[in-house]
């Protein structure tokens, strides 16, 4: 016979070690633009564009994420949407590229606190001691692609597309629970 | 787990944030009706199955999701080089020598 035991903990015990929240809703495109043509660009929208893997710009709130060699991230408060957009249509003539808004295709995840890396090694490959401070990767939790932001030493967030974030957000509490509980 | 040196995000990442997708330096003929059917068969299915160093294609998927070449021993799985799509074949004796 199968035997089950559930531990009622209290949400301070929980969250003693580390802390899972969701964060707000931001603006995010999928840029993809020429290697050349970049440095035009990130002038238009206010951004020195990072030309190495992992690396983030930042300016004025808007942050951008090289993921690949021709292939940035660009996240921002709601409010700047229109003007980033209407800023890559004025400067489509001198750099050619593709912005495609996915504001609403990802959640994103904080996970902070003295076990948050313990917490996320349950299901990322990654070697995270390797992953600096102000950084952040396209890698996979637990079979899902996810883009890891390493904001600080104990703390990360993580970008989740939707339709993934339950099963992400589901095994992030029974780690949470495990590691409250000891285990 | 193996570990995949990815020349574009120029990292030792795990095997799971890549996906194998078959022989490298497999070229497509300019003009396939001009080929024999025997010729086109060839083409798409015959690989040399190699026992060693073995040029196959991986790709970045959950990373930068890149296209990229690599030599992995196929016996022992460990890979002698990797290198960026679209670069010469390496020489193998010389690769060996390295080694």
């Amino acid at each position: 016979m199968m035997t089950n035991q559930t531990h009622d903990f209290t949400l301070a015990e929980a969250t003693a070690r580390v802390r899972i929240d969701e964060l707000a809703p931001v603006s995010r495109f999928s840029l993809r633009v020429r290697p050349a043509q970049a440095a035009t660009l990130g002038r238009a929208l206010g951004l020195d564009l990072p030309d190495r893997i992992g690396r983030i710009a930042e300016a004025q709130g808007r942050t951008a994420l090289c993921l690949g060699p021709d292939e940035w991230l660009i996240c921002a408060p709601e409010a700047a949407r229109d003007a980033i957009l209407a800023a890559a249509r004025d400067a489509y003539e001198a750099a050619p590229h593709s912005l495609t808004e996915i504001s609403d295709r990802e959640i994103s995840y904080r996970i902070s606190g003295p076990a948050a890396q313990e917490l996320l090694t349950i299901a990322c490959p990654r070697d995270l001691d390797l992953l600096e401070p102000g950084r952040a990767v396209r890698t996979v939790f637990d079979t899902v692609q996810v883009v890891l932001w390493r904001d600080g030493p104990q703390e990360f967030r993580l970008d989740v597309w939707r339709s993934f974030a339950p099963h992400v957000r589901a095994l992030l509490e029974i780690g949470q629970a495990e590691l409250a509980a000891g285990l | 787990m193996l570990l995949i040196h990815c020349p574009y995000c120029d990292e030792t990442l795990p095997e799971l944030e890549f996906a194998y997708a078959g022989e490298a330096h497999v070229i497509r003929p300019e003009d396939p009706s001009a080929m024999s059917d025997e010729e086109w068969r060839d083409f798409l299915f015959i690989r040399t199955n190699a026992r060693g160093p073995h040029f196959e294609r991986w790709r970045h998927v959950h990373g930068c999701a890149r296209f990229f070449n690599a030599v992995r021993d196929t016996v022992s799985d460990r890979f002698l080089l990797t290198y960026k799509a679209g670069e010469p074949r390496p020489d193998l004796a010389s690769l060996e020598a390295a080694q």
